[in-house]
């Protein structure tokens, strides 16, 4: 057996439901997920697809199913069988976490430059100068202007506000990042822009990926797999490109149709 | 040489009442508390705490730990602000003359147990000695996070990230750090503790110290401790140690440069002078420097 | 020469004797009496029993003429006796049903068994001070004999519970006894004895204003009084000797039952919910109060989004207490003068450092100012 055939995938789902109550949102969800991949979560509101994330991103316990992460030194666990303390620990160091509105994922009450240090912090890191070093140096990353380091962020605006998210989420260099329409409620240049820029990191650092998005743009922009949901099933996965242009389930099609030719 | 400084004045024991004013049952309930407290240092475990003829932020918290552990061999020594004769601590002097008879002094050196508000004698305590704080907001997380729930979990977690947010906000915004007083430390090198609102400058005599330190919340209701010869370090960055204060004068009664120094205004010109704010050792200093 | 100051113990035993005289007030005037008290300040005794959690109106009214009329130092001098008393039992639960009613009214309906009773309230008093209470030696009102009310008097719950269409008040798994909060500290989140249990012993003034908020669009339920009733019930231990019930005596509450909406789920169909108050004495507001703060807590158990303080437990039940609110405000009295002491020298020294600093970016633009010169003549 050849070493690909044996690399377990960085995180791997089966046969994940979710419910709120009597009501299922999701059902029956399976897929693997590689180190460096991009997978798109593609689907309209009411689709399941933000529970799908929170579910697999130990936010919200599944009622059915298994979600599977490759720790480190120990290949793949199950989240759900893992303690609290250890989600938290992954949740701070290994994963990341962009909210759709940024203010859900900083703390809006403290400077630009804590806000990214702050899971430095948390390891353990202990000498002010190089944390503020880092900060700069991951805020130059995100194209923010380190001299707005001292700055809270309810200066800032939306673009500007999700790109510190990204950095406060990055700087542990974590292996898999959940973003939850990370560019919506944006104008629409600063949309390019963020993706642009997230296109570069995910690149530039192997990042893993799932992202949630309602926007094909960004799953083309963004992804190299896509997934799409409807009524919370997935109705057809495969490479972004293959189903974009070429979509087979009757749903993909209408909504790869519904978008606005200029 | 110290000086003998037995209180004459004070109430007579009141015979109609239990010995420390608790009744006994309330009183193993709160020993349990005190040793689980002295089992897990700096955890803070909840009890339930009595009303007290004293009002909930004035002490009840110490005044229960306290009456709980004292006997009537016990030499009582009551502080705030570092003395014995401002009027909360005489108050409370009182309440224990009248609820146990026991022998009080002001000679930190005499006394069995010190309860203190905001400060810690200046005089190096000895085993055998209890020194009981009074601490009005027993979670050093509090101002940040005022949901219980939360700082529990936190505290389980040992997710102190949100306290050293709090301290690189203060390097940022004021290039020092702003707590000058209830300044956080980590106790036996796993929780985050309130010393209680101690000067800053008082800190450094927790680490290692010989007495056993008690912390009584009675509002908030909460009982901690820092067991004899524990760690307990101030939180700071590597390159911004913590660091106490100082003053540029001396104590115009006794001439001390170490102690923690009290400003008294003179006059309404803005002339002042610094006096000792621990009246047992400057009055010691004063007579045999 | 500066002399430390000493003579806190003369300061106090001085301040007692000037309490004594400010309590007493003037000489002249008779001395007020603990059955006058009890008698004629009879609501202020009953909310010093309710939130003293002490059932004794004789003590609550020594406790108004020790504390002259503060209601909340009185109410802390009852919590305070009441913490060194001895438990001797525990009393059957009231029976609220069986009540001997003086005043019960229901706004659900327009009639109802038991019919709708005013009794002794100020509810339609026009509120004009009455002068003629400025002298005394008026004949007293003289009680009207033989109105008895011997009508049945089911309470309103009961009567909707025959349709189902107020949810059951069923007790926990294996009915635990009922959380005592002067034992054991609460931990969040509380269940609902522990919750009634505060609300009961709660300011009234706090949970009044706790209880508005819900009314102001920031709470979900929309509230009916479905009962209020005031009047004696008996109080009856099972004592371990006998083996069976006696009655120990009775005392006057008031209850209140409030019928709020409930959005019914796929599993349930849609039933009324409920928030209850209960009060020692003739205390409407009280028992109102707590009912619309009850129910506004219970908002978690039913599924509700909380979105406004008087449904966050932590933050009603943290600071509903007046011992402690009272306490912990007043406290600020005591000396801090050690801690302002440090505080006062770090402000200080960041002023001296602010100075410094202002001195250097002057100097800075100054000299960025004297380059941009020095560029534009160059050129």
């Amino acid at each position: 057996m050849s070493e690909l055939d044996t690399t377990p995938p960085l995180m791997r789902v089966q046969g994940l439901s979710c419910a709120y109550g009597a009501k299922t949102v999701v059902r029956d969800i399976s897929f693997d997920l590689w180190p460096g991949e991009v997978l798109a979560i593609v689907g309209e509101s009411g689709s399941g697809k933000t529970t799908l994330l929170n579910t697999v991103a130990a936010r919200h316990m599944p009622s059915a199913g298994h979600v599977y992460f490759d720790l480190r030194d120990h290949g793949l666990q199950e989240i759900y069988a893992m303690s609290e303390a250890q989600r938290r620990m992954l949740a701070r160091t290994d994963w990341g976490f962009v909210h759709q509105h940024a203010a859900e994922g900083l703390r809006m009450n403290v400077s630009a430059g804590a806000n990214v240090s702050e899971r430095l912090m948390a390891l353990g890191q202990r000498h002010y100068g190089q944390l503020r070093a880092q900060a700069i140096d991951w805020l130059e990353r995100v194209e923010i202007n380190p001299n707005r380091i001292d700055d809270r962020p309810d200066t800032f605006s939306g673009g500007m506000r999700q790109r510190l998210q990204i950095a406060r989420n990055l700087i542990t260099q974590p292996r898999l990042v959940f973003m939850d329409e990370p560019t919506s409620g944006l104008d629409v240049s600063v949309q390019a822009k963020l993706l642009d820029m997230m296109r570069t990191l995910t690149r530039q650092m192997n990042l893993a990926a799932i992202i949630v998005t309602h926007d094909l743009a960004v799953a083309r922009l963004l992804a190299q797999r896509m997934m799409v949901m409807q009524n919370g099933q997935a109705v057809e996965t495969g490479l972004t490109d293959q189903v974009l242009d070429d979509p087979q389930h009757p749903y993909t099609q209408l909504l790869v149709s519904s978008v606005l030719q200029p | 040489m110290s000086q003998n400084n037995p209180i004459e004045s004070g109430p007579a024991r009141d015979p109609h009442i239990n010995f420390a004013y608790l009744d006994e049952r309330t009183k193993r309930m709160i020993r349990r508390a005190i040793l689980k407290a002295v089992a897990i240092p700096g955890y803070q475990v909840p009890f339930g705490s009595r009303e007290m003829p004293l009002p909930y932020g004035w002490g009840t918290g110490g005044i229960q730990v306290t009456a709980s552990i004292i006997g009537s061999t016990d030499v009582l020594k009551v502080i705030d602000q570092g003395s014995d004769d401002t009027v909360n601590a005489v108050n409370i002097r009182r309440f224990f003359q009248r609820t146990t008879g026991v022998e009080v002094t002001t000679d930190t050196t005499l006394a069995s147990i010190i309860q203190t508000r905001h400060r810690i004698p200046e005089t190096p305590l000895r085993e055998g000695q209890v020194l009981v704080y009074q601490v009005p907001v027993p979670e050093p997380m509090q101002h940040l996070e005022p949901r219980e729930q939360e700082t529990r979990q936190l505290h389980a977690l040992q997710e102190y990230g949100l306290m050293h947010v709090n301290l690189f906000e203060d390097l940022s915004h004021y290039g020092h750090i702003s707590s000058t007083y209830d300044y956080p430390v980590l106790v036996n090198g796993r929780y985050i503790m309130s010393p209680s609102p101690i000067p800053k400058f008082d800190n450094p005599k927790m680490h290692l110290n010989p007495a056993l330190q008690l912390f009584g919340a009675g509002r908030e209701k909460r009982i901690y401790a820092v067991p004899p010869y524990t760690t307990v370090e101030s939180l700071g960055f590597d390159d911004h140690p913590f660091e106490i204060q100082r003053w540029e004068s001396a104590c115009e009664l006794c001439g001390s440069k170490e102690s923690f120094l009290d400003e008294v205004l003179m006059d309404d010109q803005g002339k002042k002078m610094f006096v000792c704010s621990d009246s047992d050792y400057c009055s010691k200093r004063q007579v045999a420097p | 020469m500066y002399v430390a100051v000493k003579g806190g113990e003369a300061a106090i035993l001085n301040s007692y004797e000037l309490l004594a005289q400010q309590r007493r007030g003037d000489p002249e005037v008779p001395e007020l009496t603990v059955a006058q008290i009890r008698q004629q300040l009879r609501l202020s005794v009953d909310r010093v029993m309710t939130e003293g959690s002490v059932y004794d109106p004789d003590l609550a009214a020594l406790a108004i003429k020790q504390s002259a009329g503060d209601l909340v130092e009185a109410i802390f001098l009852l919590r305070a006796y009441r913490a060194t008393l001895p438990r001797l039992g525990y009393s059957q639960p009231l029976d609220t049903g069986r009540m001997q009613i003086a005043r019960r009214i229901s706004a659900a309906f327009k009639d109802l068994p038991g019919g709708q009773v005013l009794g002794p309230t100020y509810d339609y008093t026009q509120r004009l001070l009455d002068f003629s209470l400025l002298a005394t030696g008026q004949s007293a009102p003289v009680a009207r004999k033989g109105e008895v009310n011997h009508e049945a008097t089911p309470r309103v719950v009961d009567l909707l519970n025959h349709e189902s269409l107020l949810e059951g008040q069923v007790p926990e798994a294996g009915d635990p006894d009922p959380f005592d909060l002067t034992r054991q500290p609460v931990r969040f989140p509380a269940n609902r004895s522990a919750r009634l249990q505060n609300l009961a012993r709660a300011d009234e003034g706090f949970l009044l204003a706790m209880a508005y908020s819900t009314q102001r669009g920031y709470s979900e339920s929309h509230p009916f009084v479905g009962e209020i009733r005031f009047g004696t019930v008996e109080l009856c231990v099972v004592p371990e000797e006998l083996g069976f019930e006696i009655s120990v005596g009775d005392l006057p509450v008031t209850e209140c039952q409030m019928i709020n909406q409930f959005q019914g789920s796929l599993t349930q169909p849609p039933q009324f919910t409920r928030g209850y108050g209960l009060a020692f004495g003739h205390s409407e507001r009280k028992a109102m109060a707590m009912s619309l703060v009850d129910r506004a807590l219970r908002a978690d158990e039913l599924g509700e989004a909380v979105v406004s303080p008087a449904q966050m437990q932590e933050f009603v039940m943290s600071h509903s207490d007046s011992l402690e609110s009272s306490g912990f405000v007043q406290h600020l009295k005591l000396p801090h003068y050690v801690d302002f002491q440090s505080e006062l020298e770090l402000v200080r020294k960041m002023r001296q450092s602010h100075v410094l600093l202002g001195v250097d970016q002057t100097k800075d633009d100054q000299a960025k100012h004297d380059q941009a010169k020095d560029d534009h003549v160059a050129k």
